[in-house]
């Protein structure tokens, strides 16, 4: 783990909202490039714009509540080779602006940065409207589209980054509770590739977003039931860091995957194409199945919906009993 | 490029109509009445209005022209070929497999295609993130053009445009609305009710202009206008009849989603070539 740079599980790890990570490299990525340009639909804080807003105020562009616009103008400045961070909840971008970006960025092959923040059930009393769940799905089948889901404020920063000198459409999707930081500055992020978090051979649990410290801290119990357990962390779903996922899963023989969003069509579908066609194994598949979230405080609803590392710990057990 | 009497704008623009009749007959789909009643504007636009070169499409210095109802391209790819764009035979690949000239306009495959568009409502605000980027760059002497239906403007997205322009005074676009009354289902007064249309974008922060949009040099002259306002965006409302210069296409919203069969063509040509029986044609 030590080429990985990650958090000491052991300490108490720092929280921090994942759209935090965004706020601070989108600053970031406006210093290092004059072009780098944001525009949002009436939720500046929210989505953490704001401080690119009080440092580039002339850069900065206010839509209104109006998503299917916030998309559209967003191609338009990539026309004018701006590079367009365009945020707003998840929801409602990409939730009703798709077939926007689907002709005006990928098709029409315009670099718009779509940021989707408060993404997933841990969105908490807002309640099922503004949980948003099938983003992956939406943007996973869009040609053109890179879709990244990263799974802590720190890599939020390192993605904003990297997608600021990404030449394709991207998706960032953000959540809005404070979550464990496990990576550090020095951990490395490059768009498509998969981290391996946590080696072991028994089974291989993949996991995105929110879900990679539940994941960590599954196969710390896993430990102890006498399994080790492969964890691979995967901030981007598309393109797919296949080489990486094979080479653990031919290790292992079974998979869990892990997201806080629908399995049909998210992670854990994309993962099911790839094992199918390439490599099948025993596969349990933990996230949102085919159902909406509902208010609650985000700890009590991740539990009811079994987003978490107790979930994650049965599952594993489930599938390595079907190997045998 | 160079500057041309009216008198020969007028017959490119009838040269331009019989090419999209060849090419409807051809391809045997597409949509005949838009693009026969926005020749006019296309030849006043990439005739005169326009800063543009065709053999440097992308040209950093260029006025920008988006097509945001895609279906009425057949007259833009028409346009584009006797301005020198590409080959005018080329123009008969419209709609075939393989073709750069597909049934909506794709940015990526043909140079100096601005944008891709088909699906509606989508090219004005496309136009204020151009106007805001040329803003924020300070090119001072560029501007963004957009040619809109008039039964797009049926689609939410266009109002969301239309508050953004007229928040921030993008006095660098100008917007072309292609005021010929007629969508897929019927006229559009029918099917969603437009009007007060001047009085709609008025509201919404805009400078409106009304004009004949069969009439090249009057199209031009509210275009050379539209430059010389500088405290709001602008908004043409083109008056044009569907199908102009085919009688028996004029105005019937029937003409708005099909093509010429043979025969209809056939007849069509005659009509153009004759200026409707007015003279004799060549190929008489
Ligand atoms: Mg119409």
């Amino acid at each position: 783990m030590t080429d990985l740079h990650l958090a000491d599980l052991s300490e108490t790890l720092l929280e921090e909202p994942i759209r935090k990570g965004f706020g601070r490299g989108l600053l970031a990525a406006g210093k290092l490039d004059v072009n780098v340009v944001a525009a949002c639909a009436d939720l500046t804080d929210s989505t953490q714009m704001s401080l690119f807003k009080a440092e580039f105020p002339e850069r900065f562009v206010e839509v209104g509540v109006a998503e299917q616009n916030l998309a559209t103008v967003g191609a338009g400045l990539a026309a004018m080779g701006k590079i367009p961070f365009v945020s707003s909840y998840a929801a409602f971008s990409p939730g009703r602006n798709w077939e926007q970006i689907r002709t005006t960025a990928c098709l029409n092959e315009r670099a718009v940065k779509i940021v989707g923040s408060h993404a997933g059930v841990s969105v908490g009393p807002d309640g099922a409207t503004h949980q948003m769940l099938e983003d992956i799905a939406l943007m996973r089948v869009l040609p053109n589209m890179v879709v990244i889901v990263p799974g802590d404020s720190l890599e939020a920063e390192r993605a904003t980054l990297a997608m600021a000198k990404d030449h394709r459409p991207n998706y960032l999707r953000l959540a809005r509770e404070a979550t464990p930081v496990i990576t550090t500055s020095n951990t490395p992020f490059e768009i498509g590739k998969a981290y391996v978090y946590e080696k072991g051979s028994d089974v291989t649990i993949i996991t995105t977003g929110t879900m990679t410290y539940q994941a960590l801290r599954a196969a710390e119990q896993l430990y102890k039931d006498g399994i080790e357990a492969e964890v691979v962390h995967v901030p981007t779903i598309k393109p797919l860091d296949a080489e990486t996922i094979l080479k653990s899963v031919r290790k292992t023989g079974c998979v869990v995957t892990a997201e806080e969003g629908q399995v049909a069509g998210g992670l854990g579908g994309a993962i099911a194409e790839l094992l199918a066609e390439n490599h099948p194994v025993p596969m349990k598949r933990i996230g949102m199945l085919d159902r909406f979230g509902e208010s609650g405080v985000p700890n009590e609803l991740l539990e009811y919906f079994g987003l978490d590392a107790k979930h994650i710990r049965l599952a594993a057990h489930h599938t390595i009993d079907k190997k045998k | 490029m160079k500057k041309q009497p009216i008198a020969r704008l007028e017959v490119i623009a009838n040269d331009i109509r019989e090419d999209i009749i060849k090419m409807l007959e051809h391809a045997g789909s597409g949509h005949s009445a838009g693009p026969l009643g926005l020749a006019d504007i296309f030849t006043a636009l990439y005739f005169d209005v326009l800063k543009h070169d065709p053999k440097n499409p992308d040209w950093p210095e260029r006025d920008i022209l988006l097509l945001s109802n895609g279906h009425c391209v057949p007259v833009r790819y028409a346009t584009m070929a006797h301005a020198g764009y590409f080959p005018k035979k080329e123009l008969l690949t419209l709609r075939k497999f393989g073709s750069r000239l597909q049934g909506h306009p794709e940015r990526t495959r043909l140079p100096g295609m601005e944008t891709t568009s088909g699906p509606l409502g989508c090219g004005l605000s496309q136009a204020c993130g151009m106007a805001l980027a040329m803003r924020m760059d300070k090119q001072t002497k560029r501007w963004v053009y957009v040619v809109m239906g008039d039964g797009e403007l049926n689609e939410g997205n266009i109002w969301e445009a239309a508050m953004l322009g007229g928040k921030y005074r993008l006095n660098n676009v100008i917007g072309i609305i292609d005021r010929n009354n007629i969508q897929i289902d019927g006229p559009t007064e029918d099917i969603m009710p437009l009007e007060d249309l001047k009085g709609k974008w008025e509201s919404f922060g805009w400078h409106v202009l009304e004009v004949n949009g069969n009439d090249v040099e009057a199209v031009i002259d509210a275009c050379n206008m539209a430059k010389t306002i500088v405290e709001k965006p602008v908004m043409i409302i083109a008056h044009t009849i569907p199908g102009k210069g085919v009688d028996f296409m004029e105005s019937d919203f029937h003409w708005h989603g099909a093509p010429p069969n043979h025969e209809q063509a056939k007849k069509a040509l005659h009509e153009l070539r004759t200026l409707g029986g007015k003279i004799r044609g060549e190929h008489e």
